[in-house]
């Protein structure tokens, strides 16, 4: 019987080869979720070692510029390593330790996952190696050197569009190659069951603060939660509380890159079509015989042609509306908070800040739109640079 | 036109993997008479996918080289369609799951029935999610290939139990040509799926010696060679046919 379903999406689509693997993991997942030492103790990490809860910041000048809605950025920035994928790793690497792995591996894409892989892994003890198409390797270098610094192995991806799907294509090689002490600790709400079930869990702490930080503050529920949405990891992670409080909307902000109707975009959701790829039964950008599309989006971390299985399904249910957000948007978005907040947010939640651009003077000032900040744009700003030609050397 | 069963009745059967489209179809199309005819006695023919996997560096390669030269999964049908009568040997069509789902299950099986392809290896596709082709074959007459690797363990008798066509039994871990852990022995593997099926079993090596084939041969029922052919092609593009059949002929030697 085929687990791990959302509606229509999700499954299990391994070769056997790792099957044996992913059920290890369900099994340790579903046993440790309810220990109460692994609960203690991952608890502790995320308040002392990250930083918990981060942030829910009213953000008054951006609300009063813009006129409309008031604009609350929830700080998954101010994370340590700077974005919200320390969450879930620092939940995998603690599941796989328990599970007596001694190495973990990874994707990455802008390096987000990389560097917080990397980062959980020197402080608990594992070995670390991380998979980065080499292209990303180049647009994110600083990234790149800092996994180093903590230790880890990064391995240039060479195969196919050499990008985050490509790396992911490495690693669950790698996995394939090396299972018994090796645990692949997934970045995303993507692949075979149980990981968006596990990452999804992991990351479902920032909605559930934002709903105690807005009732402390405002005593009441937002009116819209938005995230930016590559495999949809900070996304689901903001929306899970909210899905069953049905006046909460909830919008997803994906890559657009040079435009929907341009072939270079990300937007699985505008352009993609049914398809199996990763481990799971989703929305892909592909062709008419299934071949995977090369996508594009100027956010490494976005650049992926799918999407995660539970917001297939809560597309497919309408419970939650994605949008597409070209990198022109983004790049604006970028700098106009950088500039209104003094905040450089990450090039990935530029595009939840550029939907919330264009909606907020829309919606009266008694609304209240939540605009989850994902990660910090320090590792963007050559890259932004060199977007609006300027020379400078990183 | 032979079935995957009898491909088993002769002797130890040789299955030989080849790529479609690389270099050419014209060059698979007469890859496929010669390998036939020099000991091939089912041949996995590969629908090219961008992103193999399960697959090591041989033929990812062969599968981007294939697709950016224009191949599609209808060439390959029309091109099986037209061989056909050319060949003696069973044929399977080996892919991932995408590919066969976005062109349709139902449709896809049917094609394979109509160009006399026997049978179906997806290897993204576990005994947990079969349902999503098993009906088609079914209906179709068409033999969905399972696999067994060496950390299925306590899988193999489920897997054996509802198996046809042949067990695609993996030695080691790790992708096409590369091998990885070795956790559980071949002769272990074979007779946990003898003690429940009656399935034939084939070893998938990556480019097994003559002594891995001798005794893959000796203690299971055929030998499959995942990229060698792969890579002689590579090798020698065009001119590819001659050194592949005469690989497929020592090897048939080997595993006699």
């Amino acid at each position: 019987m085929s687990k791990g379903r959302f509606g229509i999406h999700g499954g299990q689509f391994v070769p056997e080869t790792l099957m044996s693997a992913v059920n290890e993991f369900e099994k340790a997942y579903n046993h440790y979720k309810n220990d109460p030492e692994f609960v203690a103790e991952l608890d502790e990490l995320m308040r002392e070692y990250s930083g918990r809860p981060s942030r829910l910041y009213y953000a008054e000048k951006m609300t009063k510029d813009l006129g409309g809605a008031k604009i609350y950025l929830k700080r998954e920035d101010l994370n340590h390593t700077g974005s919200h994928k320390l969450n879930n790793c620092l939940g995998q690497c603690l599941l796989a330790k328990k599970m007596g792995k001694t190495r973990v591996i990874a994707e990455t894409g802008a390096g987000q996952h990389g560097v917080a892989t990397a980062t959980v892994a020197a402080l608990l003890g594992l070995e670390c190696e991380i998979f980065m198409g080499k292209e990303d390797t180049i647009r994110q270098a600083l990234n790149v050197y800092r996994m180093k610094l903590l230790g880890a192995k990064v391995n240039a991806v060479e195969s196919g569009t050499m990008t985050l799907k490509d790396a992911v294509n490495e690693a669950m090689r790698e996995w394939t190659n090396r299972i018994s002490d090796t645990h692949y600790v997934l970045g995303s709400v993507m692949g075979p069951h149980p990981f968006p079930t596990v990452v999804r869990d992991f990351q479902s702490v920032i909605g559930k603060e934002i709903k105690a930080q807005l009732m402390e503050k405002e005593g009441r529920l937002p009116d819209v939660v938005m995230a930016c949405v590559g495999g949809g990891s900070n996304a689901i992670g903001a929306f899970y509380e909210f899905i069953n409080d049905r006046d909460v909307q909830l919008i997803g902000c994906e890559a657009a890159g040079l435009g929907v109707d341009n072939p270079k975009n990300a937007a699985t959701m505008a352009n993609g079509t049914l398809g199996v790829f990763h481990g799971m039964k989703s929305y892909f950008c592909q062709n008419e015989y299934g071949q995977i599309a090369p996508v594009y989006s100027i956010s490494a971390g976005l650049d992926y042609p799918g999407v995660g299985p539970e917001h297939a399904n809560l597309h497919d249910t309408g419970r939650a509306k994605y949008v597409p957000i070209t990198d022109e948007e983004a790049v604006r978005a970028f700098e106009y908070l950088s500039r209104t907040e003094g905040i450089i947010p990450a090039i990935e939640s530029s595009h939840a800040v550029a939907q919330c651009f264009k909606l907020a003077p829309t919606l009266g000032r008694d609304k209240i739109i939540v605009v989850n900040l994902s990660g910090r744009g320090d590792k963007d700003v050559a890259a932004i640079a060199r977007y609006r030609g300027e020379d400078i050397h990183d | 036109m032979t079935d995957i069963k009898t491909a088993f009745e002769n002797g130890k059967a040789l299955i030989p993997f080849v790529t479609a489209g690389d270099p050419d179809l014209e060059t698979t199309e007469r890859l496929l008479i010669e390998m036939s005819k020099n000991g091939a006695d089912i041949i996995e023919i590969g629908i090219p996918f961008s992103d193999p996997i399960a697959e090591g560096v041989a033929i990812q390669e062969a599968d981007l080289r294939a697709l950016a030269a224009g191949v599609t999964t209808d060439k390959i049908f029309d091109m099986v369609k037209r061989v056909r009568s050319e060949i003696s040997c069973a044929l399977a069509l080996m892919t991932y799951m995408n590919p066969v789902f976005v062109y349709g299950a139902d449709k896809f099986m049917a094609k394979c029935a109509e160009c006399g392809i026997s049978a179906v290896i997806v290897p993204d596709t576990p005994y947990e999610e079969k349902d999503e082709l098993a009906p088609a074959c079914e209906k179709h007459g068409i033999d969905l290939i399972s696999m067994i690797a060496p950390t299925s363990a306590e899988r193999v008798t489920m897997i054996a139990k509802d198996s046809s066509g042949f067990l695609f039994c993996i030695p080691s871990t790790g992708v096409t040509g590369v091998a990885g852990e070795k956790i559980m022995d071949i002769g272990e593997m074979v007779d946990l799926v003898r003690s429940v099926s009656s399935t034939p079993c084939a070893v998938g090596y990556g480019n097994p010696t003559e002594e891995q084939a001798g005794f893959a041969a000796k203690c299971a029922d055929g030998v499959i060679i995942g990229d060698e052919v792969v890579r002689i092609i590579a090798k020698n593009r065009e001119n590819c046919v001659a050194p592949v059949a005469e690989y497929i002929r020592q090897m048939k030697k080997a595993i006699s």
